[in-house]
């Protein structure tokens, strides 16, 4: 099968100064060694808590950062060197949804011009073609007509994740990587929106890089998940055998972390204790091993744990701290 | 039944605006049991922040006034009460867990002061008492190495830990009644597990009465006896947490409950929807307004539907086109 996009041990690492002179004397370590592929018109979820790198990564693969390491080709295609002129008319092809549209719309342009910008900047179409692309884009995304002249403010939050969306699928993108894009809405809406971007991906065979904490929405809308904790990916799989079987101890934690909307519903609930240790200064062995303060650290120190198919199409970290010792000794 | 211990009863809340005077709480009744926990749910501009600001009286001033309505805390009205002796009650009898750790602490002062505050002003404590008041508290929180931390600025703490300074600060004083405003939706999920079990578990310890509001339906089931669904500024629908979730009866509370993508939902299918948004304040009718939402303008009510008791301690907002066969 051919990959839309594949990513390969990319790392995204910010420098921290300090000191008098503010010299680098470490860095945050975003993105350390991931790697991931992407088919069209499939769905990939990415999920984890805050701080976890997720956003980092995607803002990556549509080149908003530069990667310090790795590489990530684009239909087959090396773009992880790529000049700001040869990117250009790569973002005809993947775009970006935000998480909060009024932030990601610019309060002075009619909506109108917001969906025009796109058209002007790759100089396609004549004033008439795009009045009329403008409508069809409105019309698709659910909106009315009457709304090109109007300001972003002028909507509510749904139906300005709405024109977020119109815009990226502008240009009839083959990827668009969502970051949070329906978290700060309310549910009602929320579901509003998944509706809309399930039937555009049918329509138009579109690819997303589905990013966001909330694991049901993750869930629902992707073809595979990938679990992110400080910076690395410890599990990728389908999205039932992720749910139904997860084989990491944070995959399993994060999912007994849910609240579950039914009173009835009696669960086992795996407590985490404390927080994500800090990315600047992360534990030289098995992080959430670390977390979890595991007689089995010690032997994770300094050691690669790489993410190995312990079931057709389930890759897990083979870590001893994170696996059950049937789990582990399968991928070791 | 249990001992009451709130009782609001047809509590209207408005706001002075340029487009004049509008409710943002039109008539909302409930009361609160000894022990249990009261969820309070619905979408942004419900109203649901506003009414649990009304019952301490932390509205923004001088736009926001109760009209109308009743709220009696042990017996006493509060909404007749001073403000001298609101603030007497606020923090030592009913204390509050706001959304934002960040916003709710000082960030000028360290926690160890802010949290003596309460010790000093309401139980008459000397600083020294109430310095390790403070530290008992922090260990009831669960903060690590609470000796070391209690001189630590909020911007040194982590959210999870924030919040969790913000819980040591309502439960400080030991009130018999705390109001959560989203208390964990600004946290991920493995930190906001954390934060309901500490909750669930001071709450259990104290036998403290909560009121918990969330747009969560999850953390409702999870962590709720009853429940109060708005719509509006209005209650649309108020029953025990099993009874809502097992045998909803407005159409609000049902298009809330199958919006939500489930575990077990099929994946990639449509999710239900409730159709249209949100009116705003100014435009809301007076007849039903989940009917306004649902464009049934012809044979929309057009009075204001009646709120009654359907079976023990299930009351909806009955209307013939939201709540059928009522």
């Amino acid at each position: 099968m051919q990959h839309l996009l594949s990513v390969e041990n990319l790392k995204i690492h910010f420098p921290v100064h300090g000191g008098v002179f503010k010299r680098q004397i470490g860095a945050v370590r975003a993105v350390d060694d991931v790697s991931l592929t992407i088919a069209p018109g499939e769905t990939l979820g990415l999920v984890g808590e805050s701080g976890c790198g997720k956003s980092t990564l995607g803002k990556a693969i549509v080149r908003l950062y530069q990667p310090n390491a790795g590489r990530i080709s684009f239909q087959g295609e090396d773009i992880t060197k790529a000049s700001q002129s040869k990117i250009r008319p790569l973002r005809r092809e993947m775009q970006m949804i935000f998480q909060d549209p009024s932030e990601s719309l610019n309060a002075r342009h009619s909506v109108r011009s917001i969906l025009e910008e796109p058209f002007l900047i790759h100089g396609i179409g004549t004033k008439e073609e795009r009045n009329i692309w403008v409508a069809e884009l409105l019309d698709r995304v659910g909106l009315p007509s009457s709304s090109v002249d109007k300001y972003s403010f002028e909507f509510s939050g749904g139906q300005r994740q709405r024109i977020g969306i119109a815009r990226a699928i502008a240009l009839k993108p083959k990827l668009i990587v969502c970051d949070e894009p329906v978290s700060a809405l309310d549910v009602s809406v929320q579901s509003q929106v998944l509706n809309l971007m399930l039937e555009l991906q049918q329509e138009m065979g579109l690819a997303y890089l589905f990013i966001a904490h909330d694991l049901a929405v993750v869930k629902h809308i992707s073809d595979r998940v990938a679990v992110m904790y400080l910076g690395k990916i410890v599990e990728l799989a389908d999205a039932d055998s992720l749910y139904r079987n997860p084989r990491h101890a944070y995959t399993k934690a994060l999912l007994s972390a849910i609240p579950v909307a039914d009173p009835a519903a009696k669960k086992e609930r795996i407590l985490l204790e404390g927080d994500v240790p800090s990315p600047i200064n992360p534990p030289r062995g098995s992080a959430f091993g670390h977390r979890m303060k595991h007689p089995l650290y010690e032997q994770t120190i300094d050691k690669e744990l790489p993410l190995t198919e312990i079931a057709t199409g389930h890759f897990v970290a083979a870590d001893p701290c994170c696996l059950s010792a049937e789990d582990y000794a399968l991928v070791s | 039944m249990s001992e009451i211990l709130l009782e609001v009863r047809k509590l209207i809340t408005a706001f002075d605006t340029d487009n004049g005077l509008l409710r943002a709480v039109d008539q909302v009744s409930f009361d609160v049991a000894k022990g249990k926990t009261l969820g309070i749910v619905g979408e942004s501009g419900c109203g649901k922040s506003v009414t649990a600001m009304s019952l301490v009286k932390l509205l923004p001033q001088p736009a926001g006034r109760i009209l109308e309505g009743e709220v009696l805390f042990k017996g006493k009205d509060l909404v007749a009460t001073s403000p001298e002796d609101m603030r007497k009650i606020r923090g030592n009898e009913i204390g509050v867990i706001f959304q934002e750790p960040m916003t709710a602490l000082n960030p000028c002062h360290r926690i160890g002061k802010q949290l003596s505050e309460c010790f000093l002003l309401h139980k008459g404590l000397n600083k020294k008492e109430a310095w390790e008041a403070s530290i008992e508290m922090l260990k009831l929180v669960r903060i690590p190495a609470p000796e070391q931390r209690i001189g630590d600025y909020p911007h040194q703490l982590s959210g999870g830990m924030r919040q969790r300074i913000v819980i040591a600060l309502a439960l400080a004083c030991r009130p018999d009644l705390i109001i959560a405003d989203e208390p964990t939706t600004a946290l991920d999920v493995t930190v906001q597990a954390q934060i309901l079990d500490l909750i669930k578990e001071q709450q259990q310890k104290l036998g403290t009465s909560m009121i918990l509001i969330t747009h969560d339906l999850g953390v409702i089931a999870e962590t709720c006896d009853e429940v109060v669904v708005m719509y509006g500024g209005r209650v649309v629908e108020r029953a025990p947490v099993l009874e809502i979730f097992h045998n909803p009866r407005h159409a609000y509370t049902k298009g809330l409950l199958a919006s939500m993508p489930h575990m077990d939902t099929p994946r990639k299918t449509m999710l239900p929807v409730i159709p249209g948004m949100v009116a705003s304040l100014q435009n809301f009718v007076y007849g039903c307004r989940f009917c306004q939402r649902m464009k049934r303008e012809g044979s929309m009510l057009r009075e204001r539907p009646i709120y009654k008791e359907i079976s023990p301690l299930h009351w909806v907002e009955a209307c013939p086109h939201c709540t059928e066969g009522i």
